[in-house]
């Protein structure tokens, strides 16, 4: 089915695309592994967060808390407030995201081009600091509508009713799920579907692991872990430097022609581990990984330029 | 036999107790003792690690690149060479 009533009705059913050359090589008669792209960019925005998005405005409508016309409140590193602010034009709301000032261009281009209101919160403290931010403002604006990614279960919920079902469907074989770890929405939500659909399913998180910057926190008090997070789910969790994101996220478009935003390259780097890993035992795997979002929004930090290395990105929120 | 020697890699934020040092060595063949020859060579750098005897709940602590709260954590075995980086837990990710 390619026929859609609206843009937004086109949501998911992301397409699961082999690696052939990327997978590792197995000896003959050895069992085979092989690595599964699952492409979000082909969201209706352009990312994995399209479903994010409108779970949450969804349900928001649903329980009464989102009136027409109403300003809607988001942290942000882009993707979520991208894709917020594509359905809030749609619908009719406004949207105000709170991003960290060192975030690529792009992303504020794309997020002014919906109508966003946007404002920075220090690149000391990452994330962190546009939650720590997002979280005043919305005690000063009672009337905005906070959806909050990193603790609201529509997000888990949109990923354990669409994301989760949608691999299952493709790859019933699958033995291993890797998605990067944010909010943790995709790894709890899909995480939790295939292991109620097959124990055996190692779900395994990758972090972006950040320049100093990013780690500048007044205090180790001020360290964050999303509500929505629950290491029960997860089998491994690995962090990746930014060094190994672009090589791998290179290795993608030349080999296999795949043009991926950085953080997918760090989500490679720890299928590629597991993949190896795998030959190394002789057993055989179908690992699943997540293409969150494509190259596009990251261009003008120079990695994907044949000289272009990691060290470009040092400071900023490349993920 | 000696335990093994890693390398520790010290966040901004504790660098006070490391005299400013990024890269530190250690001793251990888990990382409870090398928490406990971190804490004998900078004093105080152990319980800002530790809570109740467990891992602070904001802190991260990786053995090559690896997560140690899903290889046993404190009881995560190490051999000589492996390389062992502590986080603040931060937000991160495509969001």
């Amino acid at each position: 089915m390619t026929r859609y009533e609206s843009l937004e009705a086109s949501l998911g059913h992301t397409p699961l695309i082999g690696l052939p050359k990327l997978s590792p090589k197995t000896a003959a008669g050895a069992p085979r592994v092989r690595l599964w792209a699952k492409l979000e960019d082909r969201n209706p925005t352009g990312s994995i967060k399209d479903r994010t998005a409108i779970a949450m405005i969804d349900d928001a409508e649903k329980t009464g808390k989102l009136k027409p016309g109403a300003t809607i409140l988001e942290p942000t590193s882009g993707n979520t407030g991208i894709s917020l602010a594509m359905i809030a034009k749609v619908r009719g709301y406004k949207l105000v995201c709170v991003m960290p000032e060192n975030t690529s261009v792009e992303r504020r281009q794309l997020l002014e081009m919906w109508g966003a209101k946007i404002i920075f919160s220090p690149a000391a403290g990452g994330s962190n600091e546009a939650v720590r931010l997002a979280k005043e403002i919305a005690v000063e604006n009672p009337d905005w509508v906070f959806l909050y990614q990193y603790g609201n279960p529509a997000n888990t919920l949109a990923h354990y009713q669409t994301t989760g079902p949608e691999i299952w469907e493709d790859l019933p074989e699958v033995t291993h799920f890797v998605a990067g770890l944010g909010t943790t929405g995709t790894l709890m939500g899909a995480g939790k579907f295939l292991r109620e659909k097959n124990p055996e399913i190692a779900v395994i998180a990758a972090e972006p692991r950040y320049g100093e910057v990013v780690y500048g926190l007044r205090n180790l008090d001020a360290g964050f872990v999303p509500e929505l997070y629950d290491a029960s789910i997860l089998t491994r969790r690995f962090s990746v430097g930014a060094q190994d994101s672009v090589k791998r996220v290179k290795e993608l478009l030349e080999v296999e022609g795949i043009f991926a935003g950085i953080s997918t390259g760090a989500i490679l780097h720890a299928a590629i581990g597991i993949a190896n890993e795998c030959v190394a035992a002789g057993t055989g795997a179908d690992i699943v990984f997540i293409v969150c979002d494509a190259g596009w929004k990251y261009l003008s930090t120079g990695v994907y330029s044949n000289d272009g290395d990691a060290d470009v990105l040092e400071g900023q929120l490349w993920a | 036999m000696s335990n093994p020697t890693v390398e520790v890699r010290i966040p901004t934020i504790l660098r006070p107790y490391t005299k400013n040092e990024k890269l530190v060595s250690a001793d251990g063949a888990s990382l409870s003792e090398v928490i406990t020859s971190l804490n004998t060579n900078y004093p105080g750098l152990g319980e800002r690690l530790l809570e109740n005897g467990e891992l602070r709940r904001f802190i991260n602590i990786y053995i090559n690149d690896e997560d140690v709260r899903f290889m046993g954590s404190l009881a995560a075995s190490l051999k000589t060479g492996d390389s062992v980086t502590i986080l603040p837990a931060v937000a991160g990710g495509c969001m």
